[in-house]
């Protein structure tokens, strides 16, 4: 089947597998033209071996991948119009920086001249010009970083593949890079595939998120998306913090579901799809979707206990046992304090969830 | 109190370093005692003049040098000419060396580079495999190795054999013959300081070099080169430097055409006929000879890391 030219990697049945082991299980995806497009997942989960296999470092044992409509998969690395930035940078540490930028032009068939030219106007766009003439190891680890970047971006690759880039950088660089990265696609207009385990990176940066877990594909979608209509478990777990409640499901009705806690106690929250009446599921319920109160006041209000207040800088996040369920976090924002009560440790309360808050999950 | 306690600090700091100096004793001793030591009694025998049946007679000369580098000498009544005789020896011997080198480099560097790139717990087996050959005595191998190569021995059965030849290669009394028994006798290092670069090389430079479209060729030539210079010079060095002295591969394989300076060398301390203090001197100059070309390469190397690497 051809491909769409229109789209930047189509990536169809792709699957890995190394001995016995099978890293990715067979996994379908597209990534639009112009997209920042994140691969997110917990170590392990095949997301850095999809990208080598984009950028041809690894083989694909079964599928296919389409650049642009055509297919790549056969090709070795230096044949494919993608650039990477490597985890470690990976400069070659016994050329200059300008020499570094320079290579993939040259190599591209530029000359010596026009090459570290372009190289030149790239080390400008990362704001590192005065660094030109030094070495590596001679930067720090945020200007190697913008090394590695404007040295994947000078040969003006269709896909920018970005391999944990971030996390060699303290938290302050990264925010600072984050922002940068950003900003370069948008000017550039270069599809980037990045690969992240940090949830906060990937929906601050991404128009599209893919969640994967031990080498499938969990969910994908824009990061609102995948905050607030997690598919199943793993997403709603993996993606920012919630609570957990196991509720057994008696009626299913216009995607709302009426259900029971252990206790007989009874709520009505969304449902997804594929979720019928009796099925035992969990409910997720995002802490900043609770509030306290010392009577309930809506129809969805749980008992409980306060055991600890936690003082997190821009919001209070308050432990509650449940009377019927586990540990529940309630965060209550500083800017809402006029609103919302905190309780003392030790108070009986009742935490009550917003309209709408709480969502069935698939396991 | 606190000046004290600095104070306190630093004469144990002293008392550290001299006892630090005294313990450094002993390798001061063995490298006064095995190094400069032999090399001051070389020169000085240079500058003797020699006894007919081996030794020297305690009188000074200038006689040795004036032997290797002028047929008339300095102290006749006609003017000096050069003798070519022990230069051309010499001469000989940076080329035989010099080609037994780049032979080593050429199998040499895949042989390291293939074991670098195994996994890592069959490395120690393959380097360990490389050096079985040489706990047999130098002379033996070479003497095996002439046995191979001789016009009836197994190298040549084989190829007649085969039919890609109809009479015998003549390989044994070549300079060629001399080159193999060098890179035999010293290719393991070659083998061992370029296989620890090549493990320490970072092979995801390799990586980003293919994805910035560089050929397999193209990458080796521009990044794994460079970054793994230092074990390929300091292999060259330790293939050239003793092929450059060596006497049993020359005398061997080579035959009397083919001679070496360490073989010349050999001779002047041998039985009767030597000759000790042209032999210290031919020691000297050989000694020489190669400090130039080890401060060169290191020159080359500091200038390399200054600008380049």
């Amino acid at each position: 089947m051809p491909g769409n030219k229109t789209d930047a990697i189509d990536v169809r049945n792709a699957v890995k597998r190394y001995g016995d082991f099978t890293a990715l299980k067979r996994i379908s995806l597209t990534i639009k033209d112009n997209e920042f497009f994140t691969l997110l997942g917990p170590s392990g989960c095949g997301k850095t071996t999809l990208l080598r296999m984009i950028a041809g470092f690894e083989d694909v044992t079964e599928g296919e991948i389409l650049l642009y409509g055509d297919e790549i998969e056969s090709l070795p690395p230096h044949l494919r119009p993608v650039n990477t930035v490597f985890q470690n940078y990976a400069l070659f540490p016994h050329m200059t920086i300008l020499d570094n930028v320079a290579f993939g032009l040259e190599m591209r068939g530029r000359s010596k001249a026009e090459a570290r030219k372009r190289a030149g106007e790239m080390l400008e766009l990362v704001q590192l010009s005065q660094f030109a003439a030094r070495k590596p190891s001679q930067l720090s680890g945020g200007q190697q970083q913008r090394v590695a970047l404007a040295r994947a971006l000078a040969p003006q690759p269709k896909v920018l593949l970005l391999d944990e880039p971030l996390s060699a950088l303290d938290l302050k660089l990264r925010k600072a890079m984050q922002l940068e990265l950003k900003h370069l696609q948008r000017e550039t207009g270069i599809t980037f595939i990045f690969v992240t385990h940090d949830q906060e990176e990937a929906l601050t940066m991404s128009d599209r998120i893919a969640v994967m877990s031990a080498g499938e594909l969990q969910q994908l979608g824009s990061p609102t998306e995948i905050y607030e209509t997690p598919r199943n478990m793993f997403v709603a777990d993996f993606i920012g913090e919630t609570n957990l409640l196991e509720v057994s499901v008696d009626r299913v009705m216009n995607g709302r579901a009426v259900c029971h806690l252990g206790g007989g106690h009874a709520l009505t929250c969304n449902s997804v799809e594929g979720i019928g009446e009796g099925a035992k599921v969990h409910m997720s319920v995002r802490p900043e979707r609770l509030f306290m109160s010392d009577v309930p006041v809506e129809a969805e209000s749980l008992k409980g206990r306060v055991a600890e207040n936690i003082f997190v800088g821009t919001d209070i996040s308050t432990l509650v046992d449940l009377a019927e369920g586990p540990q529940f976090i309630v965060r209550t924002s500083n800017s809402d304090r006029g609103n919302k009560r905190i309780f003392e440790p030790g108070s009986e309360i009742f935490v009550n969830m917003e309209l709408g808050a709480g969502r069935l999950l698939m396991d | 109190m606190a000046a004290g306690a600095a104070s306190g600090g630093s004469a144990r700091a002293d008392t550290y370093k001299d006892a630090r100096g005294w313990l450094l004793l002993p390798s001061w001793a063995v490298l006064g005692i095995f190094v400069l030591g032999p090399v001051c009694m070389m020169l000085i025998y240079s500058f003797l003049t020699k006894e007919f049946r081996g030794g020297v007679i305690w009188e000074p000369s200038l006689a040795a040098y004036d032997q290797f580098f002028f047929d008339r000498g300095l102290f006749g009544d006609e003017p000096p000419s050069i003798e070519w005789t022990y230069i051309t020896i010499f001469w000989r011997s940076i080329w035989q060396a010099g080609a037994a080198t780049l032979l080593s480099l050429v199998i040499g560097f895949p042989t390291a580079y293939f074991i670098a790139t195994r996994p890592e717990n069959v490395r120690p087996v393959w380097v360990f495999l490389i050096t079985i050959p040489y706990w047999v005595n130098l002379l033996i191998r070479t003497v095996s190795m002439k046995f191979l190569l001789r016009d009836q021995g197994p190298l040549n059965d084989f190829l007649i054999g085969t039919g890609l030849i109809d009479s015998p290669i003549h390989i044994v009394n070549t300079n060629f013959a001399v080159q193999l028994g060098l890179f035999y006798s010293y290719l393991p290092f070659m083998v061992l300081p370029v296989y620890a670069a090549v493990e320490r090389y970072n092979f995801s430079l390799s990586e980003a070099a293919a994805d910035l479209y560089a050929s397999k060729w193209t990458t080796l030539r521009r990044i794994v080169l460079p970054a793994v210079k230092p074990g390929v010079v300091a292999g060259c060095i330790l293939v050239f430097v003793p092929s450059m002295g060596s006497f049993l591969a020359p005398d061997l394989l080579g035959g009397a055409k083919n001679f070496m300076i360490g073989s010349l060398i050999e001779e002047q301390f041998k039985g009767n006929a030597g000759n000790w203090p042209f032999g210290a001197a031919a020691s000297m100059i050989l000694l020489t000879m190669v400090l130039i070309i080890l401060m060169f390469s290191a020159r080359q190397q500091a200038k390399a890391d200054k600008t380049g690497g």
